[in-house]
């Protein structure tokens, strides 16, 4: 590994050091009794349009999402822009159904997704398939976020060996549990904000700054292979890459707001209002990421996997390397300090939050629906406060124990998982005319369904579906979430004719203002 | 909660504006081609660059459009 910068470091621990102090002062802010869990885990549904707008970003949009999108440009080319038009329709989705869920959620009282399916269809195992697999899909996503802040302390020359060298991380990590245990949900919504302007800044600098460097735009595409640069042309009888790009943007877009670390930035607004108008400033975000993905190019143009300097890295890292060796290649010390403290505060704020929202799932769904059926309220936020930690410690785990690359394997499949919850939480919104033993089976289904299938492709996200002498490969968590609807629509009369339904405690007026 | 029927219909024409994003970006075969470019960058790339800009400002029409 190359020299330690200790520019680099210096700029970077002191901005984490201000992020770590702002966390812990972030329990003041908009005081509220930290004893309940909706003030622990959802800051008390008090943020307004512009917090919302810094906390769902910053849920979100991902120090891994700014890694591995650059890196897959980098490395497959056109192919990974397809996170434009998924991150494009997230939000007429959101539109449409979020704020009917917050409002509900905010009647009813309802801290998780679960909550809403248990509440609307009145069944405990459906609500707690929702819980399971909200929470089995979210710890490898806490885990990828960890591979984020790896990245850059490697990138800036801090190594060792054995424990020694996961020693940033532990402490990165110890500091974040502490501060989210302290003060819920606040910590990461004040945060954000300042991970937020460092990733504009960053993301700016980058865009304006390196083309210059580089000769411009048309030099850059120019030093792009050809077999990168579009989607390759399907052949005869196969909708080849084109299907594939549009259910891998239509099926995640689907699937964002299904998690439970997104829904838990969603309940926290203060209002319906506030989730609509987001709908509308949110693609600020998608904007930069989009930019962000051409970092991607940009690292091809500048031809930074060559350099020798930068071999170690890519060894280490792959090409989750190539932002990381583009910005140590592109810009002076202190501003590479300011990029990665972007990235490794940027990877806190979402693994606090999924934390956050894994610990008040298994607290109301698991917890108090099968072990203690009234706790008081005190109580209940306590178990969430030491959930959110057994989270982290796992999360941890996954990374120093397994290879990375069964954790991105888990987060490709918790793609399939988590959409299967679709039918019961974003239908379940406009309609409880699915039966809930229906909706059950079709996730099973799903589930089983979408493993199998993936498992098949050899973990890639698509599959080629055959089908009438033609193939059509595409995301197989859209196909399976196709054949889970199809199911839970047919068995729906069936299971309606065997025994009476449990009743809807939620009412129509309950899903607006 | 006392709530006169006539907002809780819930579908709005406006909606119909939602509906372009969808198609506009879900049909790659129309803007997988480097040409027209604009400033060096192919077609692919700023057209759906674009269309982030476009769907802020539909979503932003609907909201103002729909709003009580």
């Amino acid at each position: 590994m190359q020299h330690v910068n200790w520019v680099a470091l210096g700029i970077f621990v002191v901005l984490f050091g201000f992020i770590t102090w702002l966390g812990f002062a972030a329990a003041h802010w908009r005081k509220g009794d930290l004893d309940q869990l909706h003030e622990w885990g959802l800051g008390g549904r008090r943020f307004g349009t512009l917090i919302t707008w810094f906390l769902v970003g910053g849920d979100l949009y991902t120090a891994y999402t700014f890694i591995a999108v650059p890196a897959l440009a980098f490395g497959a080319g056109a192919v990974a822009f397809f996170a434009v038009p998924y991150t494009i329709l997230i939000y007429p989705i959101l539109f449409l159904v979020f704020p009917r869920l917050w409002h509900v959620c905010h009647k009813h009282n309802y801290i998780t997704a679960a909550d809403f399916v248990r509440g609307r269809f009145g069944n405990r195992w459906l609500a707690l398939a929702v819980t399971i697999t909200g929470i089995i899909a979210t710890t490898p996503y806490i885990a990828l976020q960890l591979v984020g802040i790896q990245v850059v302390i490697g990138a800036m020359g801090v190594s060792g060996s054995g424990w020694v060298a996961h020693l940033p991380l532990f402490i990165a990590f110890a500091v974040m549990a502490a501060f989210t245990y302290s003060s819920g949900l606040r910590a990461p919504a004040s945060i954000a904000i300042v991970k937020d302007i460092l990733i504009y800044i960053t993301a700016f600098a980058a865009i304006i700054i390196i083309p210059i460097h580089l000769g411009g735009f048309g030099k850059i595409f120019a030093a792009v292979p050809d077999a990168k640069l579009l989607l390759a042309v399907p052949g005869a009888h196969s909708t080849g890459a084109y299907s594939a790009y549009a259910t891998l943007a239509l099926g995640s877009a689907l699937a964002l707001f299904l998690y439970p670390h997104s829904l838990t930035g969603i309940l926290a607004a203060s209002s319906g209002g506030a989730i609509r108008r987001n709908a509308a400033m949110l693609p600020g975000y998608s904007f930069v990421l989009g930019l962000l993905a051409l970092l991607g190019f940009f690292a091809i143009a500048a031809g930074v996997k060559d350099l020798p300097e930068f071999a170690a890295g890519f060894k280490e890292f792959g090409n989750n390397f190539a932002v990381p060796a583009l910005m140590l290649h592109s810009f002076p010390a202190w501003f590479v300090g300011v990029a990665f403290a972007a990235v490794g505060i940027g990877a806190l704020v979402p693994a606090a939050i999924m934390s956050i929202a894994a610990a008040n799932l298994y607290t109301r769904n698991i917890h108090r629906e099968f072990i203690n059926r009234n706790p008081s309220a005190k109580e209940e936020a306590q178990i969430a406060k030491w959930v959110s930690l057994i989270v982290k410690v796992g999360a941890l785990g996954f990374i120093l124990l397994v290879p990375t690359k069964f954790a991105i394997n888990m987060q490709l499949l918790g793609g399939i998982w988590i959409i299967q919850t679709l039918p019961a939480v974003m239908l379940g919104t406009f309609t409880r005319w699915f039966n809930p033993w229906a909706l059950l089976v079709g996730w099973a289904v799903g589930i089983i369904a979408g493993t199998s299938m993936a498992i098949a492709a050899h973990l890639t996200p698509t599959f080629p579906l055959a089908f009438a002498g033609a193939t059509f490969p595409g995301y197989t968590a859209f196909y399976t979430l196709l054949a889970n609807l199809l199911l839970a629509g047919v068995l729906t009369p069936l299971f309606n004719a065997l025994g009476p339904r449990a009743a809807d405690e939620t009412v129509a007026a309950d899903y607006h203002a | 909660m006392n709530e006169t029927p006539k907002t809780q219909t819930g579908w709005r024409w406006w909606y119909l504006l939602f509906v372009l994003q969808f198609l506009g970006v879900l049909w790659p075969p129309f803007y997988n081609s480097a040409e027209p470019s604009w400033h060096g960058i192919p077609f692919f790339y700023w057209y759906q660059m674009l269309w982030v800009l476009v769907s802020a400002l539909l979503t932003a029409s609907v909201y103002f459009a729909t709003k009580k």
